[in-house]
């Protein structure tokens, strides 16, 4: 393992230097175990969800992909992931379509537009957001958004009813499009922190070229400032995506949950994975908790893949991962 | 590049001449606009076409946009005035992300101030029935120190070593593995974490609910955010500090400990108090393997416990006036911890920084 590394930081004549002592052996030999710890974990978090949550599937009655009931106390137990991964994407995606072009706003004012010297403060205020707990979200959410939602969602089915999404046929605020705006808020600070950090490392030569052109400040940020930070905006919008698929207690607060498959966001109906776990936990008996348990497995993975492919638009613009916390 | 040579002649789009000398708005147009906008749209209230407070703003802010594109197209053409539009649009998106946080910082100062008393941080929610106006977050508070206290202590010990592991020995595909699996686990969802805690040490190993459970979620949601911040300040130590000590003969893991170490101090404080103070607030993992408890419970290793964010969500399921008010305390409490464990490391970053010294 004295392999010396030359793209680090730390120049190889240090690492190649013999650690003979007994101290050192010892301090080596532990870190690398908190590593190989840190392996294990994961490993152990993949191997306990699929052991128990594959258990619970062989339990089940329907087709744990397409059922859209979740009764896994019922005789024989039904339950499966076909409605609740629909909800969880569908927020996901009204978070997405609500929170990137604001947070890409927030990125170039606070990059682009805002004097340097109050850009910093601005920035702080916006990582603020990122501090509130999810929980204080969900309180929010359904003491004072959802009722000031009420006629928003009145006016968008009275006006907009023709179109599917926006049908609506149950009263009620505590929707998808509800959900989907609390998720929004609470990604909103991810999506806007990486893609203000990509935005700052537009090369000056190429700002200062197209304003000398005579390109207006909009006409400058199109040519030069977009077109370099795309890839950089579009893994901060898979970190915030990965951030609301996984999102709980906001959701579980805030959506009067109904395990169907619909496109109707103006509904009182839908549910997602993680707040069908926070909603149905609690009179869970065993067998049902490895349901949800398998379940959460599903979650996992998707949240995986969609992590997984931000970190590789990430990675292959290094300089970025600076910022991807 | 898209962007044309625009001799002075030759406007792109629009009609107003473009050169050095084309025609700009005055400063004052931009305010005017918006000042006659306003008005329209009290006018337009006045005559009872707009309700509320809401639709006032969004038909002032509208006319606005309207009026200052149509000004700026006529008298400077469309390019200024797709210009000014985006402008408008980028200033509106920041002001648009400001609105919720300053709601929900009002809403729960507001609805929690009165909470904010020396009764309700020393009671429990023991024998409190629902329609009491009593209680307190004792055991919450309790619970929430204990549970990150725990927490910090096994994911500080163990994130450092690693950070050690990779700033300092680091190279070859176990490093490498070890980064990547970093980064995915800063991926985990909350609830998933839960999961497994519920899963390993309650479903498998048959463990009871216990505030320790809770504990081994956090850690397992702290640890990522450790090992990250802890690499990239042990990343910021100039080699020629190792160096110098590395000459005079001490050993490496001394030169860590007596070197390394002292210097990034400072950040690696800084680290690991967001991190508490991130994982402070989580509440699904604890739903899950802490279940909630209304007495006063020290001991993190037997029995259930509350916690905070857990008393906050279980006192808005109740769904009673009096239990409305006791999650706003809470939620207020939950936020100034939150906030002073930011503001603390912001300190800490700000005046120990290995720049400033």
């Amino acid at each position: 393992m004295s392999r010396a590394r030359p793209d680090t930081k730390t120049t190889s004549p240090l690492r190649s230097g013999s650690s003979t002592g007994a101290g050192d052996r010892v301090f080596r030999g532990l870190s690398r175990g908190a590593g190989i710890a840190l392996l294990g974990i994961m490993a152990a978090i993949a191997a306990f969800l699929l052991i128990r949550g594959l258990s619970a599937i062989q339990g089940d009655s329907a087709n744990f992909l397409t059922e859209q009931r979740w009764a896994p106390k019922d005789d024989p137990p039904t339950f499966g992931i076909a409605a609740i991964a629909f909800g969880t994407v569908l927020s996901s995606l009204i978070a997405m379509a609500l929170a990137v072009p604001v947070a890409v706003g927030v990125a170039l004012f606070i990059s682009h537009y805002a004097p340097r010297r109050i850009a910093i403060p601005l920035g702080y205020v916006i990582d603020l957001l990122a501090a509130v707990p999810s929980v204080v979200y969900g309180l929010w959410g359904i003491r004072f958004l959802v009722p000031r939602l009420e006629p928003l969602h009145q006016w968008l089915g009275a006006h907009l009813g023709f179109i599917p999404l926006f049908e609506k046929s149950a009263a009620g605020s505590r929707t998808m499009l509800t959900a989907g705006v609390v998720l929004a808020i609470m990604i909103l600070p991810i999506i806007a922190a990486v893609s203000r950090e990509v935005f700052l490392q537009v090369p000056r030569d190429h700002e200062e070229a197209a304003l000398a052109l005579g390109a207006t400040r909009w006409e400058m940020i199109r040519a030069a400032v977009l077109p370099f930070g795309r890839p950089g905006v579009i893994s901060a919008a898979m970190l915030g995506l990965g951030r609301a698929l996984g999102e709980t207690v906001a959701v579980a607060m805030v959506l009067s949950p109904r395990n169907v498959i619909s496109l109707h966001i103006l509904n009182p109906e839908g549910n997602t994975i993680a707040a069908n776990i926070a909603n149905s936990f609690g009179e869970a008996d065993d067998f049902a908790r490895d349901a949800l348990i398998a379940s959460g497995l599903v979650l996992f993975v998707i949240t995986l893949i969609v992590n997984a492919s931000a970190r590789l638009i990430v990675a292959r613009r290094r300089e970025f991962a600076g910022a991807a916390i | 590049m898209s962007v044309a040579p625009a001799p002075p002649k030759a406007p792109p789009h629009g009609s107003a001449p473009f050169g050095l000398h084309h025609r700009r708005l005055p400063r004052w147009a931009v305010p005017a606009v918006v000042v006659a906008a306003v008005a329209v749209a009290v006018a337009l209230r006045g005559t009872g076409l707009l309700s509320g407070t809401a639709q006032l703003v969004l038909v002032a802010a509208l006319l606005s946009a309207v009026g200052v594109v149509t000004v700026s197209a006529t008298v400077e053409g469309g390019r200024h005035a797709r210009n000014r539009l985006a402008t408008a649009l980028v200033g509106t998106a920041f002001l648009l992300a400001l609105l919720p946080l300053l709601s929900v910082l009002w809403e729960v100062v507001a609805n929690g101030i009165e909470k904010m008393t020396p009764y309700f941080f020393t009671r429990s929610m023991l024998n409190v029935g629902p329609l009491d106006d009593a209680g307190g977050l004792y055991h919450a508070m309790v619970g929430t120190l204990e549970q990150v206290g725990l927490a910090t202590l096994i994911a500080v010990p163990i994130g450092l070593l690693t950070a050690i592991y990779l700033a300092e020995y680091g190279g070859g595909p176990l490093a490498r593995a070890v980064t990547f699996f970093v980064d995915v686990m800063t991926g985990i969802p909350s609830i998933v974490a839960g999961l497994f805690v519920l899963s390993a040490w309650i479903l498998t190993l048959g463990m009871n609910f216990s505030g320790f459970a809770g504990a081994l979620a956090l850690t397992i949601l702290m640890l990522p955010i450790v090992v990250r911040s802890a690499e990239e300040m042990l990343r910021l130590v100039p080699n020629a500090l190792r160096e110098a000590s590395l000459a005079l003969g001490v050993p490496r893991w001394r030169t860590i400990l007596k070197v390394v170490l002292p210097t990034s101090f400072a950040g690696i404080i800084t680290g690991v108090m967001l991190a508490v103070a991130r994982v402070a607030g989580e509440t699904a993992p604890l739903l899950l393997v802490v279940f909630g408890f209304d007495a006063i419970n020290f001991n993190p290793f037997q029995g259930e416990q509350s916690a905070l964010p857990l008393m906050i969500y279980q006192e808005n399921a109740k769904g009673l006036e009096f239990s409305f008010e006791r999650a706003w305390g809470t939620a207020l409490a939950l936020i100034l911890l939150i906030m002073a464990l930011n503001l603390g490391a912001r300190i800490i970053a700000y005046f120990y920084a290995p720049k400033n010294r």
